[in-house]
């Protein structure tokens, strides 16, 4: 173990999913044409005044009770001002002291299956900026680009921020962190979470100190991870650059660094760090929010099951492992489906065996969701009972599974049928082991002399025999009773 | 001393710095022009300073002088700008962008 911790805290900002813009009508759409998705507000025309997004408030409210964050009574809107070619107005509208919602924590679990905690400090809502593509270099980057080239579509798109404390201590902890807020966003339909898409995109703040030590060293930010892996992969480089800075006797410098995925590396991006003054005041244009307690209590009893309490009900009720857990919660149409069925079946280990295996193969065969084939989840619960009641064996459960994924529908009207039913009856399957006995009696010689591992050859020629309906189980025993 | 949200003292008796509030707001002001603009500030200042006569300890303080609060528009979608129009007001365009001059790290 390294003689040093380290501290990270991350700053994400997330793109709400509302049909129109944060303060104005216009469409609130990822890729179209250029320059179209604009209106005199969200460019900043004089005059125009924005007016706030209903739906991108109340997904606020629900993120932060998600969060368990607190929601002030009073909550306002400020200018953040500065000049950037992307941004019309030279203001961002954004929140200052009093944003939305206050601390709260988000709650993640790592590959081992440990539960923990990172404390939010707050999560405000803003606006997007538009796009800028630079140009006139060779490999499109600000540094040697000759001009830029701007797309305001995505100017005034409703934009959460939500920042840590700096609670993670390192890469895995910073990833299971994201992994968790994405999850929890997607639950609740607030955001599509894509950082393919930039709908979700983050920085982190990384510093190292003396294991033990309460102090903070000398903080770096990197920029420009563009996917968890290479967020796990910024993070690791960077502990282990400052930590090399340290042991040589020199010193961190704060600084904001860019990760060059290709590379491998993080690159500083500015050569002197100046403390910004953006000016914050409350905007004009727009009235203070006040959230009425009741509305509060009413989203926070419309809340769904969040990530980590499905975690907990699957891991612990359930005694699902934690990839099992994983892939379900990650799949959440996948983990209905599967709830219903334990919901009728009862028996969870069962239910996980069959959607997780037979049926997420027979998915990715047939190219189908399960959730979307024809096996309706009380008719897989149907299944369950019948191999519980060992009324059919594993074997015809698998060929049923298959015939209900073509449509066969309840899986115990075909037992009934077709005189499936799993043969139990000591004296029928004592006749058939009697039979194939009979007909090989070279085998059982062999057998008898010591060679015990031909009891599978009549085994299996005794579950032929029951064209595969007898009792496994009944029919080893009955076996080796006889040449016994 | 009270502070508003915003980073300017409201007493007069600070002193104003011209010259990094004109860069704050990209402006190119000569010396001439830092000296007047600056006694005008300190006018405007001290015009202000008259409400720290009046007892405000029992006025909540507040970000807005109207009352309303919540006003909110439902999430739907209306028409945009033709492009045409709006580009037509860039400076300078390429295609169906905004072209600006080469963007320089602060």
């Amino acid at each position: 173990m390294s003689e040093f911790e380290a501290v990270i805290g991350i700053e994400c900002h997330v793109e709400l999913k509302t049909d129109a813009k944060m303060f104005c009508g216009c469409p609130n759409t990822f890729g179209g044409e250029p320059n179209t998705n604009v209106c005199p507000v969200c460019l900043g025309l004089p005059g125009a005044l924005p007016v706030p997004n209903a739906r991108a408030i109340e997904h606020m409210l629900r993120a932060g009770l998600a969060f368990d964050a607190e929601i002030p009574a009073f909550s306002k809107f400020d200018r953040k001002n500065y000049f950037y070619p992307d941004m019309p107005k030279d203001y961002q509208i954004s929140q200052y002291d009093m944003p939305l919602t206050q601390g709260g924590a988000v709650r993640y679990w790592l590959a081992d299956g440990t539960l923990k905690v990172c404390r939010l400090t707050r999560i405000h809502l803003e606006e997007d900026t538009g796009k800028s593509t630079h140009a006139g270099s060779s490999d499109g980057r600000i540094a040697g680009s000759t001009f830029s080239l701007i797309d305001f579509n995505r100017a005034g798109v409703p934009l959460m921020e939500c920042v840590s404390e700096p609670e993670l201590h390192g890469a895995d902890e910073a990833v299971a962190y994201l992994e968790a807020l994405r999850r929890t966003l997607l639950a609740l339909g607030v955001s599509d979470v894509k950082m393919e898409e930039g709908s979700l995109r983050c920085d982190a703040n990384i510093s190292i100190r003396p294991r033990g030590s309460r102090e903070l060293g000398t903080k770096t930010e990197i920029k420009n991870m563009n996917s968890f892996r290479s967020v796990h992969r910024a993070i690791e480089s960077e502990i282990a650059r400052q930590i090399a800075l340290i042991e040589r006797g020199e010193r961190v410098t704060q600084e904001t660094r860019g990760w060059d995925e290709a590379r491998g590396v993080s690159v500083s991006m500015r050569s002197k760090e100046e403390a910004h003054d953006y000016r914050y005041f409350p905007d004009p244009d727009l009235t203070p929010l006040s959230v009425a307690p009741a509305r509060v209590e009413e989203l926070r009893a419309q809340m769904p099951e969040r990530p980590w309490q499905q975690f907990e009900r699957y891991t612990g009720e359930y005694g699902l492992s934690v990839t099992q857990a994983t892939q379900l919660i990650d799949a959440p149409a996948l983990a209905g489906y599967f709830d219903r069925v334990v919901a009728i079946a009862g028996n969870a280990r069962a239910a996980t065996n069959f959607v997780l295996g037979d049926l997420s193969r027979l998915a990715n065969e047939r190219s189908v969701a399960v959730a979307e084939s024809a096996v309706a989840p009380e008719h897989l619960a149907e299944l369950i009972a019948l191999v519980e009641a060992k009324q059919i064996n594993s074997k015809i459960a698998k060929e049923l599974l298959e015939r209900m994924w073509d449509g066969a529908g309840s899986p115990r009207a075909i037992v009934e049928r077709e005189g499936l039913s799993q043969t139990s009856d000591p004296a029928a399957v004592a006749a058939l082991v009697d039979g194939v006995l009979a007909a090989h009696p070279a085998v059982v010689a062999e057998y008898r002399a010591g060679k015990v591992n031909v009891a599978g050859f009549l085994v299996g020629n005794v579950m032929k025999a029951s064209r595969g309906k007898a009792d496994p189980a009944l029919v080893q025993e009955l076996v080796k009773q006889r040449l016994g | 001393m009270p502070t508003t949200a915003w980073s300017i003292p409201i007493l007069s008796s600070e002193k104003i710095d011209v010259r990094y509030v004109a860069k704050l707001a990209s402006l190119a002001l000569s010396d001439d022009e830092i000296d007047r603009f600056g006694a005008q500030l300190a006018d405007l200042l001290t015009h202000v300073d008259a409400l720290a006569e009046l007892d405000t300890s029992a006025v909540p303080a507040t970000a807005q002088v109207i009352e309303s609060r919540n006003v909110a528009r439902p999430d739907a979608v209306a028409p945009c700008l033709d492009r045409e129009t709006v580009l037509a007001q860039a400076p300078a365009r390429q295609g169906a962008f905004f072209r600006v001059p080469r963007i320089i790290a602060s």
